[in-house]
């Protein structure tokens, strides 16, 4: 197999990459890690086992996906690397067009699974809004490949290498004038075992705090649709459920008046068991579900949270 | 000022049936992306308060485009530039991306170009960033909010953990996220107005593009998942709970 690199801009993201570098690579030398700027992750790299390649450039701001990917593309030709792995986080995803443009390699983002297969790396990732699940493979030489977060587990334990590498930065057409990290809880529920979802069936905010209740008593946490966060507003967008939002896959989801839309089902189709609570029979969302009660959720979620 | 949003015809998700997990695109309307529609309305929004913008809609694909673009058309875009060959259709995003450059190339001053984060269809989000490049543009994606000043784009790229406030100099490319805005649904009137508004259409040797040469990815299967939920239908909460109970899922 060719030289693979692997770059993200977060650190749990890359020790992820270099999880799935190994898994399509029998050894491991020929697999490099790309730093830009971080000497956190460095560290953390290297203590996983991988061979490092530390760019430091004080010039190279990562708010610049053409100087990132210019940076990545001269470090790819350098280290011989034809095969790149990247996050698709949303920096990973714009990184990883420009950086195909750059070295002239096809691109597949959103891969959730590789395997290596007669000489090819087989992807797969949703499609159709994620109706369909697509299993593709790039063609040419040059691969650029962004995984989905959590795909893989976290490398961890080995001995890697710290090495210098340095690029040719191009003055920036871009100007990063203020970072505003997001306020609030922020909150994991991708980790979560059980799910408490709600929809547009919910009928204000303040239903929400019996939801919260019933997320609680189940031990679990409260997701939603995505019209929930973006267009009312009642639960932040680290929430949402589906294809723009978090893939979950819990033990258990609980989910309420949610019709079941294709953007949401796939982040949620994972989940062991799930329950649908819906007052429309016919709900899609209830066809792919284990369990299904038609009823309002309202008065169902202070059933349960009695009974509880 | 001359603003470009590349929209991409799709087929409506909606529509979309399933069967013996193959989707069927037979009778499926078609239309342009949702994502789409959230850049060409911020690029008309812009176009609103700065009567010297103008706005074409760029596209590439089969000749069905001709008929769907007028929904940009209608919705405000002044004119579209469209690049048709039934081969487009579907072709691989480094394909697109190179005709769509070499479409903004024949334009004049082009200052800045939409694009939706993903395609409503593939959702890669790979064209704008491959358009940037091949264009040597900066570029910012999943942008939030967006304001013009002098020569310059301010804008907010939404991150998972953050926002970034960003002074890009045009010419640039711009890549917005879902939902920025409420895309507005044009009036019967201007619907009417759409198809008389003026229509660039170019065939594919015209851009001087080998997409064959650009078909850099293959698709081995595209089929809906497996579902093999239970479908359990339960009368009452009391039911649900004695079904959760008895597998293990709560109480424990
Ligand atoms: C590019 C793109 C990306 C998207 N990404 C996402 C995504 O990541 N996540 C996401 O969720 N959506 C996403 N969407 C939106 C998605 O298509 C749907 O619009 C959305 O999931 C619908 O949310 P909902 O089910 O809560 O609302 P609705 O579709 O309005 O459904 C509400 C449901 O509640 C039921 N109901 C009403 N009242 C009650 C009651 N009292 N008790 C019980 N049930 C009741 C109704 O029967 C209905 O089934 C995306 C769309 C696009 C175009
Ligand atoms: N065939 C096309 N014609 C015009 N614009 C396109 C086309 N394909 C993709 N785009 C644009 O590129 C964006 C990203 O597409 P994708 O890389 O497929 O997710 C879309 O939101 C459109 O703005």
């Amino acid at each position: 197999m060719a030289g693979i690199l692997i770059f993200s801009d977060k650190t749990n993201l890359a020790l992820e990459l270099l999880t799935a570098a190994n898994s399509i690579s029998s050894s491991s030398a020929d697999i490099k890690a790309v730093t830009i700027n971080n000497d956190e992750q460095v560290q953390a790299l290297s203590e996983a086992g991988a061979n490092v390649y530390r760019i430091n450039a004080a010039d190279l701001i990562m708010a610049d996906v053409g100087a990132v990917a210019a940076a990545l593309g001269q470090a790819a030709g350098e280290l011989g690397s034809d095969i790149i792995l990247l996050s698709s986080n949303r920096r990973g995803k714009e990184i990883a067009g420009r950086l195909a443009q750059v070295v002239g390699a096809g691109c597949l983002t959103d891969v959730n699974s590789l395997e290596t297969d007669d000489g090819k790396i087989t992807c797969k990732r949703n499609a159709l809004a994620g109706a369909t699940v697509a299993n593709q493979y790039i063609k040419a030489d040059k691969q650029v490949i962004a995984i989905v977060p959590k795909s893989f587990a976290p490398a961890e334990g080995g001995s890697g290498s710290i090495n210098d590498l340095t690029v040719e930065v191009k003055p920036s057409a871009l100007k990063l004038l203020e970072v505003k990290t997001k306020a609030g809880e922020s909150v994991d529920i991708e980790a979560a075992e059980v799910i408490v979802a709600v929809g547009q069936g919910l009928n204000s905010k303040d239903d929400l705090v019996m939801v919260e209740e019933l997320a609680k008593l189940l031990g679990g946490e409260v997701a939603c649709s995505k019209p929930v966060a973006t267009d009312k507003k009642w639960l932040s967008e680290d929430r949402v459920i589906g294809l723009s939002g978090k893939k979950c896959k819990p033990q258990l989801a609980i989910i309420l008046g949610v019709s079941g839309q294709v953007q949401f089902t796939v982040g949620i189709r994972d989940a062991k068991t799930i329950v649908s609570i819906n007052t429309d029979d016919n709900a899609t969302m209830n066809s792919l579900s284990d369990y299904v009660l038609v009823t309002d959720l309202h008065e169902a979620v202070k059933a349960m949270n009695s009974a509880l | 000022m001359n603003i470009v949003v590349a929209m991409k015809q799709i087929p409506d998700l909606q529509q979309i049936r399933i069967r013996n997990r193959q989707p069927l695109f037979d009778d499926v309307p078609l239309t342009l992306g949702t994502i789409d529609k959230n850049a060409l309305e911020a690029a008309v929004v812009l176009k609103e308060a700065d009567e010297s913008i103008k706005v074409t809609v760029l596209s590439a694909g089969n000749e069905e485009v001709e008929d769907t673009v007028k929904e940009a058309l209608a919705a405000g875009a002044d004119e579209a530039f469209l690049v048709l060959d039934d081969a487009l259709e579907g072709a691989d995003s480094a394909a697109i991306a190179a005709v769509l450059a070499a479409a903004i190339k024949q334009m004049e001053d082009v200052d800045l170009i939409l694009f939706g984060e993903g395609s409503g269809d593939n959702y890669s989000g790979q064209v704008g960033s491959r358009v940037a490049e091949l264009l040597n543009m900066p570029q910012a994606g999943y942008v939030s909010a967006m304001e013009i000043k002098g020569g310059n784009a301010v804008v907010t790229r939404t991150l998972e953990d953050c926002d970034e406030v960003l002074e890009m100099t045009l010419p640039g490319v711009i890549s917005v996220m879902a939902g920025l805005n409420e895309p507005r649904i044009p009036s019967v009137t201007q619907i009417l107005k759409a198809g008389k508004k003026p229509k660039e259409v170019l065939e594919l040797d015209e851009v001087d593009v080998d997409i064959k040469k650009l078909a850099f990815t293959e698709t081995i299967s595209n089929l809906a998942p497996e579902s093999n939920r239970k479908k359990i239908v339960v009368k009452s909460v009391d039911e649900l709970l004695q079904g959760l109970r008895s597998e293990n899922l709560i109480g424990r």
